[in-house]
């Protein structure tokens, strides 16, 4: 049955949220339905146990509101001081994250996961101070009601009628290892209520009578309970995953959520978060914008901005298209991401309404035929009002429109004023071609009218155009003219019809100039990011990607931006170049290193210091972390958008992923170098091993003989000896200056002393130095008398014969002939020297060149394979070419080429003194 | 052979002085031995050498200021050893009075040349015999006539090439730098165009050479100048 076997990918998931896990700190939720129940006290109850069995325990932040039992218990565990913030008049007592950090415990208590810290903190939320402690490695216990999950807060405020905003994401609660509920029954928690023992703000001293009420502790008891109940299910569910005892695997789901402009679009996101979470399936928000969409107001266009930054703090991908079908749209997306499920609203319109216009819930139970299909009733609304909190503000803040949207509200007077204008110069127009003309062809001069103005102005005026057309041209035209009254009923007709036209011309010429609108949002986004791309894919080196990226960031999102990018250590620096215009100058280089190693966004507008205007972006490749984009948006509301913010997204994974390019480059390239250097080090050592101890044991050899034996030897003896020796040193002489040529050469040591010769006299040289070796080779020298002078270093030109005639004559049978000729090209003077040997074996042409390369290097043709890269060195010095073939009559020929210019003039000798 | 020559050896390696030596003393010259540019000055002012073996690299002092010390008071002929990488001093000494140099490592046959004919050079010049015949092999000069001869055919020459010819012959079997030949050629504004006396060089080759690109007679020194074969 292979059907039984755990999905391998699921297997490796498993296994590696099992290690990060192993890395991270363990967090233990102590869970209650409501302040009172002892959530507190059972978590230091658990702290003492941990302390007494030896583990480093500290009290980070522990809320006692003065319980006396509460308090006996904290007496002898380690207490962090709290952190003092001032606030208005008074002093706030914070969590000192930085002293818990520094401190490093083992398990850490940190009360109250909901609490939002005071202004300027790292993090707005403790939750994510815990989650900081947790990245740390320390373990945490930490306390929350159930009111404070965000998926279920919607829930408490409609049972209690009190609104919450002090919210914890659900993924931290599932994050937890362990949960334990701290459970009390309503009435003993009412009894602890008349004791005095739970503790009530002053303030809130009757909302909380309110919400002690017995229905409302019993309601929030069973949602705490169902709660675990869930996780615990869950729990069950992996434990089963794990050991592979369910016999179906389920395939997952994914959950595709349509939400509207409507009030309930938020209550739509919870209720298909809990569904998701249930189905632990995968789930997408989608907001489709249509034309009509588009014009809503700005309240309403925040609201669905602010859903949708909801929905993706519920863990949900959130998706924005455009588009004129919703429903098809909506459809076609479902398809294509795989959705098994769309979950949707209660339709908004009722009755006849529905039946005449259709909705979209029946028109999408109509044609997707293979998708579940959930419809979401709609709740009370009244959390929407009610959830004007500080963090909501802020986050309208940064959930604002882009600017040209907020811009485009065309002042609305003027647009209705010229809607009036443009009907009365249509009057007038028809006024004058009335005595010419049909009747009918004045409504088209009308009409004509209505489209300018729908192109131009939009909805409104463009209806109000048509109601104006049509009663004017009733009012002038239409028999009996100047009056209302109309003698014929047919005109009747003529008006409906002429209105409608009008309202369905304005109405599809405002949809047209929508779509191209959106159309040419997405084009310029798509351009933008495509010549980023280009530009990045055809440049090289770190300075340009910088400046590249800058200025596209710069012009696409309207800001100041700028690369930081870590040095060796993996400290963030700020870039060494100078700045250009859109330089973003004053990040701040501590929360950049916050984000390089948390690989999170911070700064303006994000969970983490939300505090400055400059946005901190990681710049994140396949291989690990490049560095930090810092951003300083002109308008950061528009940053915020989600659309924008996925834009942003794909931006920076480009420039990490150009700059991951450049240093795999520049590994691969020292990688090469270094094998190079590998190479040679090898070459130089087997030269000097083999090459100078051969002769070295020569010498040795026959001197020592000489030495020891001097006497007994005969004449004959000592001379061969002698000569034996002769002719080994100079076998090494050769040798050292070959070398010493080579890294004078290499070292670019060498100082070219170019002056005018004729190409005779340094082939003379070289054949001078040479005779004592060139005895069994017959050298010919073809040189015609008209050859030009040339204007080189004679040294070492002669150092390229010398070279070449000793690889000749090495690579050549005795009795060979060897041959130098020269030829002059274009702008250049061939020289030849060729044999009449076995010739370059095929493929080894370009490799004899090669720095201690040698034909065969087995042989004995002694040397290091030196010879030929000196000649190629010092002939690229001179401006010229060196080359190998082989030659047709058999035999190889070396070229090189050296460059021609014009010789000095010399003086006629009748000139000269005598 | 038997001479009674003076020599002063300065150079400081041990091994190079105890071949020298060695050598030399077989030849019948009387040696000196200096380590230091210092002690050689001092040995040649005290000794009167009839000729100093100088290398270039010694530890203390410049070879080339030990040339011009000699130079100030003295006609001695100075031989220099030199190593390769001393293309540029090596120069420097010849035209700073230097009479001949030898690259390290050379042979004894090499040396000895050498010595001869800076020693012959001297007492040519001692004796006066200056103006006359010069000979080898096939070329003859005949300097009180003026006329050149390859084998018996006598070949023309313009009075630079003449000129150029009777400035190698005068100082026969030593090597002379380019620096040297266009002074004494051209006139000392010429110094610096070498190319001059590189295109008469391969004229007078043409005509007196048999192989003009394996000459018999005018040997090039690559990079220091020429030298006119004795034997």
């Amino acid at each position: 049955m292979t059907d039984q076997r755990p999905d391998p990918d699921a297997l490796l998931e498993k296994v590696q949220r099992a290690e990060s896990i192993r890395r991270r700190g363990r967090l233990k939720i102590f869970f209650g339905a409501s302040a009172g129940v002892g959530k507190t006290f059972g978590m230091l109850l658990a702290a003492r146990e941990r302390r007494a069995e030896g583990l480093d325990v500290v009290a980070g932040y522990v809320e006692t509101h003065k319980r006396t039992e509460t308090e006996q218990l904290l007496e002898g565990l380690e207490v962090l001081p709290p952190r003092l913030v001032p606030y208005r008049d008074t002093q706030l007592r914070e969590f000192d994250l930085d002293a818990a950090l520094k401190r490093h415990p083992a398990l850490i208590l940190v009360d109250e996961l909901a609490h939002t810290n005071a202004p300027g903190s790292r993090h707005p939320k403790r939750w994510q101070d815990v989650e900081e402690l947790l990245d740390a490695g320390i373990d945490v216990y930490t306390a929350i009601n159930v009111q404070h999950i965000e998926s279920l807060n919607d829930v408490v405020s409609q049972i209690t009628g009190i609104p919450v905003w002090e919210t914890v994401p659900d993924a931290v609660l599932e994050s937890a290892n362990e949960i334990e509920l701290i459970d009390l029954p309503p009435d003993e928690l009412l009894q602890r209520l008349k004791e005095g023992k739970v503790y009530l703000p002053q303030q809130a001293e009757r909302a909380a009578q309110n919400f002690f009420r017995k229905g409302n502790l019993i309601a929030l008891r069973e949602l705490a309970l169902r709660r675990t109940a869930d996780r615990v299910d869950a729990q069950m569910r992996d434990y089963r995953e794990d050991h592979a005892i369910q016999s179906v695997w389920q395939v997952k789901e994914r959950l595709l959520v349509c939400i509207g402009s409507g009030g309930t679009a938020e209550n739509l996101v919870r209720a298909a978060y809990r569904l998701a979470q249930l189905l632990k399936a995968e789930w997408i928000v989608l907001y489709v914008e249509t034309a009509k969409l588009q014009r809503l107001s700005k309240e309403q266009r925040d609201a669905i901005l602010r859903t949708l930054k909801l929905a993706e703090e519920l863990g949900a991908e959130t998706v924005t298209l455009g588009g004129h079908k919703l429903a098809e749209e909506v459809i076609s997306y479902a398809l294509s991401r795989n959705a098994s499920r769309i979950v949707l609203g209660k339709p908004t319109l009722s009755g006849w309404k529905r039946w005449l216009f259709g909705s979209l819930v029946d028109t999408i139970v109509r044609k997707a035929s293979d998708i579940d299909i959930h419809v979401v009733g709609k709740e009370s609304n009244f959390l929407s009002q009610a959830r004007e909190s500080p963090y909501f503000s802020r986050s309208r803040l940064y959930l604002g429109l882009a600017p040209e949207e907020q811009n485009s509200l065309f002042t609305w007077s003027t647009a209705y004023l010229w809607a009036i204008v443009a009907t009365a110069i249509c009057t007038a127009i028809a006024w004058l071609m009335f005595d010419h003309v049909d009747l009918a062809n004045l409504i088209m001069v009308y009409l004509l009218g209505v489209v300018v103005v729908a192109s131009r102005y939009g909805h409104g005026p463009s209806v109000l155009s048509s109601l104006l057309s049509v009663v004017l041209f009733d009012f002038f035209f239409v028999p009996p003219r100047f009056s209302f009254a109309v003698s014929d009923t047919q005109y009747l007709i003529t008006f409906a019809v002429m209105l409608l036209v009008g309202l369905v011309i304005s109405s599809m010429t405002i949809r047209i100039q929508h779509q191209a609108k959106i159309a040419g949002h997405r084009e310029r986004r798509t351009a933008s990011l495509y010549a980023m791309s280009r530009e990045l894919a055809a440049t090289r080196g770190e300075d340009n990607i910088l400046r590249i990226a800058v200025k596209h960031v710069a012009e696409v999102f309207e800001a100041q931006a700028v690369v930081l990018l870590p040095d060796e250590t993996g400290r963030i620096a700020y870039p060494k170049s100078e700045g250009t215009a859109q330089s973003c100058h004053g990040s701040d280089l501590s929360i950049a290193q916050w984000v390089y190693d948390h690989g999170q966004m911070a700064g303006q507008g994000t969970d983490t210091l939300p505090g400055g205007e400059i946005v901190y972006l990681p710049l994140k490749a396949s291989s690990g972390m490049r560095g930090v984009l810092a951003l300083l948006p002109l308008n950061p509301a528009r940053i915020a958008l989600p659309e924008q913010q996925r834009l942003l997204e794909t931006f920076t994974s480009q420039i990490a992923l150009a700059l991951e390019r450049v240093r795999l480059a520049a590994e691969a390239q020292s990688a090469q170098i270094k094998m190079e250097t590998e190479q040679l080090r090898n070459a130089l050592l087997s030269a000097i091993s083999h090459d100078l101890r051969t002769p070295l044991a020569a010498i040795v050899g026959a001197s020592s003989s000489l030495v020891r034996d001097g006497d007994r030897l005969d004449r004959h003896a000592r001379n061969e000896l002698g000569q034996t020796i002769y002719d080994e040193a100079i076998r090494m002489s050769g040798l050292a200056n070959n070398l010493l040529d080579m890294a004078r050469l290499e070292a670019g040591a060498v100082v070219l002393n170019r002056q005018w010769q004729p190409l005779e006299e340094v082939v003379g040289g070289a054949l001078a130095g040479l005779t004592a070796r060139m005895v069994n080779h017959p050298v010919t020298v073809k040189l015609s008398h008209d050859l030009p002078l040339v204007e080189i270093d004679s040294l070492l030109i002669e150092r390229v014969f010398a070279n070449l005639l000793e690889n000749a004559v090495k690579y050549t049978p005795p009795g060979t002939p060897i041959e130098i000729s020269a030829a002059t090209g274009q702008d250049e003077l061939v020289v030849t020297v060729s044999d009449k040997g076995a010739g370059i074996p095929a493929g080894e042409e370009q490799r004899i060149f090669e720095k201690f390369h040698r034909v065969d290097s087995e042989g004995n043709q002694g040397g290091a394979g030196l010879g030929l890269t000196i000649c190629q060195s010092i002939v690229e010095a001179h401006g010229g070419r060196i080359w190998a073939d082989n030659l047709s009559s058999g035999g190889a020929a070396f070229h090189f080429a050296l460059p021609l210019s014009e010789p000095p003039l010399i003086e006629q000798e009748e000139a000269v003194p005598s | 052979m038997n001479n009674s020559a003076t020599l002063i050896i300065i150079e400081d390696e041990a091994q190079i002085r105890r071949f020298l030596r060695t050598t030399l003393a077989s030849e019948g010259y009387q040696v000196v031995e200096a380590e230091t540019g210092k002690q050689g000055l001092t040995e040649a002012a005290t000794r009167k050498p009839d000729l100093i073996i100088l290398d270039l690299g010694l530890p203390d002092m410049d070879g080339v200021d030990v040339v011009k010390g000699i130079r100030a008071w003295s006609h001695v002929p100075i031989v220099i050893l030199s190593a390769r990488s001393q293309e540029r001093d090596k120069i420097s000494a010849l035209d700073a009075g230097a009479d001949d140099y030898l690259v390290k490592p050379f042979g004894v046959g090499e040396l000895l040349a050498r010595i001869r004919v800076a020693l012959r050079h001297v007492s040519s010049t001692v004796s006066g015999e200056e103006e006359g015949v010069f000979a080898v092999d096939e070329l003859k000069v005949d300097m009180i006539h003026r006329k050149v001869t390859v084998s018996g055919t006598e070949v023309h020459l313009t009075p630079i090439e003449y000129r150029l010819l009777t400035v190698l012959v005068k100082h026969a079997g030593k090597v002379l730098t380019h620096r040297l030949l266009l002074k004494e050629v051209w006139g000392p504004n010429y110094v610096e165009r070498a190319h001059y006396l590189r295109i008469y060089m391969g004229i007078l080759r043409h005509k007196l050479e048999k192989d003009p690109a394996r000459p018999r007679f005018l040997l090039t020194e690559v990079g220091v100048g020429y030298r006119l074969a004795v034997i």
